[in-house]
């Protein structure tokens, strides 16, 4: 199954696990499939009207998914998914 | 690719006292003289002298940068000196800059430092950007994080980033000339509040370290011309699991700064950008909160109060007022433990997160809800200064 690696801001959100197993062919369902089984990490990915959020990335190993074929992006098993947020700490 | 450096390295010397002290990097071919005049050529802008600032400038003016200048309007506190090595306990009080030059001067009194006693604005980053060859971004906030990129784009200057939170940190060298820049990886800053800061979340204290060292590294890359520089490149670090994974970057051609047909040609105003008025933004103060004065003769006459606590268990262990606590987290599913007849008062660290509670038990019916004004710091002030502050 493919593996989803939840950044730390967000791993509260997801029983504070770092990665999450999904069943998915799609990075789109992938996505659908995390946020189904935790529900409270959906308001930071998606918008109210269901669009990935713009400060989100996501990348399938280390592609961009915005340069891929976007949520259509196919998915196989053994593949990493990375959700990339913004931090800005530094002092 | 080296960056280009307006003092020319060649019309330079080094002195046999440099020369000594510089001899481990003279014996190397990567660097040799002609890498340590480019150093000394070199003009570095670091921003900020913190987390990231510290060990940055000390690598950096040990190294044998020649100019390097530094931008903080801060002062020394106690909670910086868990990371911020650059300052000494002794340090507590004073500004930021006259500590870090003092240090940077004593490691090397040929360092010749800069001291921009300022907050980085749209009004002064062009200019002061201009005076520099590489900037080193070390700031702790979304809306300085992209003036820090714009004003690098518009200035052609690279912008050697760096950003942390709790264990994990990230790396790369943005806008240079044919790499991307920040705005190509995020257009758009997250709304306030969606991400926590350090002070909200708190940061392990080596790990600025291990990023800030990143960071030097790839400011003397760029000034040498030598190696791989993270252009086009994101690294991600994970202190907790010691994992290193890297991302490709791509230039957007769509990005308004850097793009093909770029529409921001000067420099916005960053707080309108990122939907706050600041980083410091002060809790409004609402008819439902209650300060810790009248709280405590409240309790003290014996009123029938209960005293809500949201921070999380660990927090609680630091101090606490004795009351029921439930993580602002699992208070959806914990509300049950609440009795809505009864007057409740919600605190936290500061006020924020507690807010954010009774927002969401006034939602959910509960009709005698207050917050605790300033939180259990505002206790510690004004009621109990026996009460650690943390």
């Amino acid at each position: 199954m493919p593996k989803i690696h939840i950044p730390t801001p967000l791993r509260q959100y997801v029983g504070k696990q770092p990665a999450v197993e999904v069943k998915a062919g799609t990075i789109g369902a992938a996505l659908s499939d995390l946020v189904a089984q935790h529900p409270d990490l959906r308001r930071h990915l998606y918008t109210d009207d269901g669009k990935l959020r713009a400060f989100v990335n996501v990348y399938l190993n280390d592609e961009d998914v915005r340069y891929l074929q976007k949520e259509a992006t196919a998915v196989k098993d053994g593949d990493s998914i990375s959700i990339v947020p913004s931090i800005a700490g530094g002092r | 690719m080296a960056t280009t450096l307006e003092v020319k390295p060649e019309a330079l010397t080094l002195s046999n006292e440099e020369i000594q002290r510089y001899s481990r990097h003279l014996i190397m071919p990567e660097v040799g003289m002609e890498g340590q005049l480019k150093l000394k050529a070199a003009r570095v802008l670091c921003i900020g002298a913190g987390g990231l600032g510290s060990p940055l400038a000390l690598y950096l003016g040990a190294a044998g940068v020649g100019t390097m200048g530094i931008v903080d309007f801060d002062v020394v506190d106690y909670t910086n000196l868990q990371r911020q090595i650059i300052h000494s306990t002794a340090d507590v009080g004073r500004k930021k800059l006259d500590s870090a030059a003092e240090k940077l001067k004593a490691i090397n009194p040929f360092l010749n430092i800069r001291k921009f006693d300022t907050r980085l604005s749209s009004d002064n980053a062009l200019e002061l950007f201009r005076e520099f060859d590489i900037i080193a971004d070390g700031t702790d906030n979304f809306p300085t994080r992209y003036l820090v990129n714009d004003a690098c784009a518009l200035t052609g200057k690279p912008n050697v980033y760096g950003s942390i939170f709790r264990f994990e940190g990230q790396a790369s060298v943005f806008a240079t000339k044919e790499g991307p820049c920040y705005r190509c990886l995020y257009p758009e800053p997250p709304p306030p509040g969606l991400v926590p800061s350090c002070a909200e979340g708190g940061v392990l204290g080596i790990l600025p370290g291990l990023v800030g060292v990143i960071q030097a590294t790839e400011v003397i890359k760029l000034i040498l011309g030598k190696g791989e520089p993270l252009i086009g490149r994101l690294l991600l670090i994970d202190a907790l699991d010691m994992k290193f994974r890297e991302l490709k970057l791509r230039k957007n051609p769509g990005c308004p700064v850097c793009g093909t047909h770029p529409t921001i040609k000067q420099l916005i105003d960053y707080n309108e950008f990122c939907g706050i008025r600041g980083e410091e933004k002060p809790v409004e103060t609402l008819a439902t909160d209650i300060e810790v004065e009248e709280l405590k003769r409240r309790l003290d006459a014996g009123e029938n109060l209960f005293v809500l606590d949201v921070r999380e268990p660990h927090e609680y262990q630091i101090c606490n007022i004795g009351g029921h606590l439930i993580p602002l987290g699992d208070l959806p599913k914990r509300v049950n433990e609440l009795d809505s007849s009864q007057e409740i008062v919600a605190h936290c660290r500061s006020g924020v997160r507690s807010a954010k509670a009774v927002d969401f038990l006034r939602q959910a019916g509960f009709k005698k809800v207050h917050n605790l004004a300033g939180g259990i710091l505002a206790w510690a002030d004004r009621v109990d200064p026996k009460m650690p502050k943390y």
